[in-house]
């Protein structure tokens, strides 16, 4: 239940109150009308994280990729490792 | 879809995994909290990945479940008035209450009860049946609290009389707090539930990584978020470090969403509640403020305290602490099936056993059960 989907920001409908900021979001081939007013940054083009209806926060795209750096970070230790770098040596 | 598939990318899984199985030197029990990444982890077979000195337990983060039977019962008196529309999530229609069965029969039996994806969806039908009563099960951790909470100020606001709510608010960290405490828990590690985090923000899991010296790492949902939290996990504990880290950085701020916290507190005091299967924890739960008492649906329809009894055979409490995995339980797959369940965790879309029903069949232990 406490799932919640990214989804991409199609439009940003005007709204009299700040608490019915309301967009069409995209979720792969579906899009759904979501109330965007606890992500009063998000944008036409932003990917929004949406749960019953609510588009809980904005993802941030750098903050993504971090996971990576660790695999990164993982495999240059493993250069610094002279066992691999023997491994590496031996004729194949 | 961005930002999903990427993180189920096999070949960073397994290094992922292969790096968990370097940095393991002895055995380790880590909860994660969540029911939705217990439901991922089996799917994916995430524990078979993993060395077999670091065991996964599974938590309490699953709102039907721990919503109280006794409500339950209380929600199906209701739709027996006919003027009440009682609109709820999905999840909870076949969760069997204490007496009075599951919301299912009750629209079997000719009681209005519907289903939504939104509050916004059950406000918006009230607005559209005004010679009826519309009741929503607002039930949820604090990821779903702003939705609830932002219909009831919306009823309240636009002046919606026949629109109320049947609250079964629960918090996230005093249950992890009240799982420490036990004596009988294992838990070494967190796993924090990461769509959580992203309102509560980090600050209230950090006190327990300093209350109770654990490790507490944010996660999210899908393999690679969760062999990510994994491996953040093991480094703290194979190091006797206890920190509060997010590994789910892309969606958690480490102040929350300050917006929809605003809302939840605005609409919401923190109060005692009744989790099925666990007891009364103090200030665990949301109850309406004053402000908003007219939305009550206990006080308008004069419901009293639900009636809470035992949950007979049902070890749900024992599966919710982790002190018991749902194939140890004599009941699972035998007496205990998802088309006849004894308890909550076997029908929610988020319980411990049925996911283990559902993705390692009703003995719980084949690796390759489909569902």
């Amino acid at each position: 239940m406490c799932l919640a989907i990214p989804g991409q920001v199609l439009t940003v409908d005007a709204a009299p109150e700040p608490w019915n900021r309301t967009g069409r979001v995209r979720f792969g081939t579906i899009e759904k009308s979501i109330n965007l007013a606890y992500t009063p940054d998000a944008v036409v083009g932003d990917y929004v994280l949406v749960h019953v209806g609510f588009a809980l926060q904005k993802i941030d795209e750098d903050e993504a990729m971090r996971v990576w750096d660790i695999l990164r970070e993982m495999e240059e230790l493993q250069d610094l490792d002279p066992a691999s770098e023997l491994s590496r040596e031996q004729p194949s | 879809m961005k930002y999903i598939e990427e993180y189920r990318n096999p070949a960073t899984a397994h290094a992922l995994a292969a790096e968990i199985a370097r940095t393991v030197t002895r055995p380790w029990t880590i909860m994660e909290v969540c029911g939705g990444q217990t439901h991922a982890i089996l799917r994916f077979g995430i524990d078979h990945l993993l060395p077999p000195s670091l065991r996964l337990i599974h938590g309490p983060g699953c709102p039907v479940c721990v919503t109280p039977a006794g409500l339950i019962d209380q929600a199906v008196t209701l739709t027996k008035r006919h003027e009440v529309i009682l609109c709820s999530f999905g999840d909870m229609l076949r969760v069997p209450g204490h007496k009075q069965g599951d919301l299912l029969h009750a629209k079997a039996a000719g009681g209005d009860v519907r289903v939504v994806y939104s509050p916004l969806d059950a406000l918006a039908l009230a607005c559209r049946e005004p010679s009826r009563e519309v009741v929503f099960f607002a039930i949820g951790f604090e990821t779903t609290a702003p939705a609830n909470a932002m219909a009831a100020h919306q009823a309240l606001t636009r002046g919606v009389t026949n629109f109320s709510l049947l609250v079964s608010q629960v918090l996230v960290a005093p249950a992890m707090d009240f799982i420490l405490r036990a004596p009988e828990s294992q838990v070494q590690g967190f796993l924090a539930a990461g769509h959580a985090a992203t309102v509560t923000g980090v600050e209230e899991l950090e006190q327990l990584c300093i209350r109770h010296h654990v490790p507490v790492v944010v996660t999210g949902f899908e393999p690679v978020d969760l062999l990510n939290g994994i491996l953040h996990c093991v480094r703290q504990l194979e190091e006797g470090r206890a920190e509060l880290e997010n590994a789910y950085s892309r969606a958690v701020r480490p102040a929350g969403n300050v917006s929809a916290l605003d809302m939840t507190h605005r609409v919401f005091e923190v109060i005692d509640r009744e989790w099925r299967g666990l007891g009364i924890l103090p200030a665990s739960g949301l109850g309406l403020r004053f402000e908003y008492s007219t939305l009550d649906a206990a006080k308008r329809f004069h419901l009293g305290q639900p009636l809470n009894g035992g949950d007979g055979e049902c070890k749900g409490g024992q599966v919710m602490l982790g002190t018991l995995r749902p194939d140890q339980c004599p009941a699972f797959g035998v007496r205990c099936r998802p088309e006849n369940p004894l308890g909550a965790p076997m029908v929610s879309s988020e319980g411990a056993c049925a996911a283990y029903f559902r993705f390692r069949g009703p003995d719980g232990k084949s690796k390759t059960y489909q569902g």
